[in-house]
């Protein structure tokens, strides 16, 4: 189990910050992503796994329209 | 029209045009954004005359909105409707409109009663004519009266002159208009740049959403270009006054023509803000390449862009209408401002767009935008997915001077009305409204510019249909005020808020009705999951409905504040609220005006005109707790269909929140106790709001506030006091 947004999701084995927001169809070109606090930049969604428990901030930042 | 019939029948204006009036001035030289002048037009009597702007009432409203309500508060009475010559247009651009340093400070407030609320309407618009016509030499227009035939006002800015012409004959329609309208001004092909025009078409005459066009002279495509002040029918008030146009021309644009304070400082701020643009707006926004258009596959994927009257919010062909669509559409390759030095360039048009329908069948044309909110009301959300309908649809409503956000979702109405047996082919006149007939809402569109036909229906929005079809029909009340999308009297905008509280209380509770200007929380709450307690929401539905509104103080566009971000806004606090880029309009605000405010008091400059907007809502007998209800669709499933579309969501929402199990409930009974629970929370959210905003629990604020923020006015102190004892 991980924690996105303090929400609970299944954990799969192997899964990149990529494939979660592919998942979570997230496709919003702005995102700010933390592991346990920790900031990921955008150049790293693809090699960074995620792993059992991790706790992950994937904010929009934008509350505009 | 080419060139030559353009000037037989301005040559048959010039020859028709009678003036009433003319009045001479001398241009007030700006100081530090302000003209400090106000100019007043009765059509009525064609009086025309010059107010000063004292600084008290600087003080208090800033600028732009604020000036605009200031005005209409003094002329009109809680009797007063729409088309009562008492009424008025204000027109302000505010303080720091105009600069061209910095992206985005072209706009134009607009304010009067409006047809489809019956309480205050302000609408933001691009375009020339705000910053051409401070340069004129004034603050504000305020527009009152109604004339006895078609006029056209006329402002010449370097020659200090102000004109009224009758003009009985001519177009009406905008895309003809505002080009004729600017040949008959101009002494030369060079000086069309120097000219904007305002006007609305025909439609706005007969419907109740008539929008304003307000133009600006693209001089590589030589025509006028449409941007649209559109919401609450400010275009039908108009109309209802006989202005055919209101046109001004001003030559000497320059960098300082704003004087303001300290120039340095805001082209320092304008340059870091064009390079943020330059670098990051290709990987962010996407606003130079396609504008806001970019949201469209972005909502979809988030089940947010409205479906069928906004039933779902997504679809399997919204790929069709999408943004990568849209962009093999519009002119690309260079910069595209509504206002000159905006390098966030947003504006998009399409060329030689040849027209498939409607008395203009087969002519080519310029089509500005599609932007996201047309794209998603007259088109997803009427289950019509045709980039090509969205594109014709656009010029018509443009052109017919109708808002297209107010005709998709009153038209997705109609739609859902029709295919449950409410309407019918009797009461359409033969039209088959089912979701996804273009042919027939271009024909509902035709007949809202004429005023025949089932168009004359269309043309009064969604809670005057309502009303119609449960009078006159027998409708089912229940049914039509659930699905009926529509807060105050106004049509919602574009976005699907059911699984966002704080959105449904950012449309519902918004001063002019169910418009996204005020605040947009769907990402914050729904997806971020930032604001997760009551207290959270409201303090969310606190300050972004309050900074938001100083844009329209000040005569700025919100886009440069959050469609793009510094790269290292992560690191921020909050970087919801784009920190860096509300230093730099508490920055630029000082440097156009020379005083020192910091973020609070800019906060304070927004709460004191938007505390006022709300009493004003109560001087017109609006303004409490039951005029801040939404309609259920705008927070869950209102049908059996639209719930098992989602039942998994639905289901999980039933059991974890509302503490029931589903599994022994039918789908009717789970919709109910769905319901229930959802309007419970809704009006936990409405006393937490209220309780931040410093309003009482019917929702009007209270003396110490008006006091605490200096908007204590004998007649706002009265009011509230009347209304507070009930």
């Amino acid at each position: 189990m991980i924690r996105v947004n303090q929400r609970d999701m299944d954990f799969r084995e192997g899964m990149t910050v990529k494939n979660l927001l592919e998942d979570l169809k997230y496709s919003f070109p702005n995102l700010i992503v933390r592991i346990n606090g920790e900031y990921i930049p955008r150049e790293s969604y693809e090699k960074t796994v995620i792993k059992d428990n991790d706790d992950i901030s994937i904010i929009h930042p934008i509350a505009g329209g | 029209m080419d060139t030559t019939d353009r000037k037989d029948s301005v040559a048959k204006i010039k020859e028709a045009h009678r003036l009433l009036k003319r009045y001479e001035y001398t241009p007030q030289k700006i100081q530090r954004g302000y003209t400090n002048k106000t100019l007043y037009i009765n059509i009525s009597d064609n009086t025309i005359k010059s107010k000063d702007v004292p600084e008290e009432i600087k003080d208090k409203f800033t600028g732009g909105k604020g000036l605009g309500l200031w005005y209409l508060w003094n002329s009109v009475t809680k009797d007063t409707k729409w088309d009562d010559p008492e009424n008025e247009i204000i027109i302000s651009p505010g303080p720091v409109g105009g600069i061209t340093q910095y992206p985005g400070a072209g706009k134009s407030l607009v304010v009067s009663l409006s047809p489809t609320t019956g309480s205050v309407m302000d609408s933001n618009v691009g375009g020339h004519f705000g910053p051409l016509m401070k340069f004129s030499g004034w603050d504000a227009l305020e527009i009152q009266g109604k004339a006895k035939e078609d006029i056209i006002i006329y402002i010449d800015g370097n020659k200090g002159i102000v004109e009224i012409y009758e003009v009985p004959i001519g177009p009406v329609n905008s895309h003809i208009l505002a080009e004729e309208v600017t040949e008959f001004f101009a002494e030369s092909e060079e000086e069309k740049r120097n000219i904007s025009v305002i006007s609305a078409g025909e439609a706005a005459e007969h419907t109740l959403f008539g929008v304003l066009n307000f133009s600006f002279y693209d001089r590589r495509k030589k025509v006028q270009r449409l941007k649209q002040a559109g919401r609450g029918g400010i275009g039908t008030v108009f109309r209802n006054k006989k202005i055919k146009a209101i046109a001004v021309k001003y030559n000497g644009v320059k960098g300082d023509s704003n004087n303001p304070a300290d120039i340095d400082t805001i082209r320092k701020l304008g340059l870091k803000l064009h390079k943020e643009i330059k670098e990051h707006d290709k990987d962010q926004c996407r606003m130079r390449e396609i504008g806001t258009a970019h949201l469209v596959e972005i909502m979809d994927d988030y089940d947010l862009l409205p479906v069928h009257n906004f039933k779902y919010g997504s679809h399997e062909e919204a790929y069709k209408i999408d943004s990568k669509v849209l962009a093999k559409k519009v002119v690309q390759g260079s910069p595209d401002g509504c206002w000159h030095g905006c390098s966030m360039s947003c504006a998009k048009a399409v060329q030689d767009y040849e027209l498939k329908t409607g008395p203009y069948k087969g002519h080519k044309v310029v089509v500005d935008g599609p932007e996201y909110e047309t794209v998603a009301g007259v088109g997803s959300n009427c289950g019509i997915f045709d980039p090509d309908y969205i594109i014709e649809c656009n010029f018509y409503c443009d052109t017919y001077g109708i808002d297209t956000i107010s005709f998709g979702t009153t038209m997705a109405f109609l739609m859902e009305c029709y295919e449950n047996n409410i309407l019918n082919k009797e009461i359409t006149g033969g039209i088959e409204l089912n979701f996804g007939n273009k042919d027939a809402a271009m024909e509902v569109l035709h007949q809202m510019a004429k005023g025949t036909g089932f168009g004359k229906i269309a043309g009064l929005g969604v809670r005057r249909i309502k009303n119609l079809l449960i009078e006159k029909y027998g409708a089912d009340p229940k049914f039509l005020n659930d699905i009926g999308m529509e807060v105050k009297g106004l049509e919602y905008s574009q976005y699907v808020s059911k699984e966002s509280l704080a959105q449904q209380g950012g449309y519902a509770l918004a001063n002019k009705g169910p418009q996204h200007d005020e605040a947009w929380l769907i990402f914050m709450d729904m997806v971020n999951n930032q604001i997760p307690t009551f207290e959270d929401k409201a303090e969310a539905l606190h300050y972004f409905p309050i900074f938001r509104t100083w844009f329209g103080l000040n005569g700025l566009c919100k886009l440069p504040w959050n469609d793009i971000e510094p790269p290292d806004n992560h690191l921020t606090d909050e970087p919801a609220k784009v920190p860096e880029h509300v230093e730099n309009y508490v920055q630029l605000f000082n440097s156009v005006t020379g005083k020192n405010i910091d973020k609070e008091e800019m906060i304070l400059q927004s709460e004191r005109v938007y505390n006022f907007q709300r009493v004003f809502n109560l001087k017109m007998g609006f303004g409490t707790r039951e005029h801040d209800i939404p309609p259920y669709r705008s927070m869950g499933p209102v049908t059996e269909e639209e719930y098992l579309s989602r039942q998994e969501r639905y289901d999980k929402q039933l059991k974890e929140l509302v503490g029931v199990n589903p599994e022994k409930m039918s789908t009717a009974e789970k919709i109910e106790a769905l319901r229930e629970y959802k309007y419970k929370q809704y009006d936990k959210l409405v006393d937490a709001v209220y309780k931040r905003r410093g309003w009482n629990k019917n929702g009007i604020p209270t003396v110490e506030l008006m006091k605490k923020l200096g908007m204590d006015f004998p007649e706002v102190i009265k009011l509230i006091e009347e209304h507070s004892s009930e």
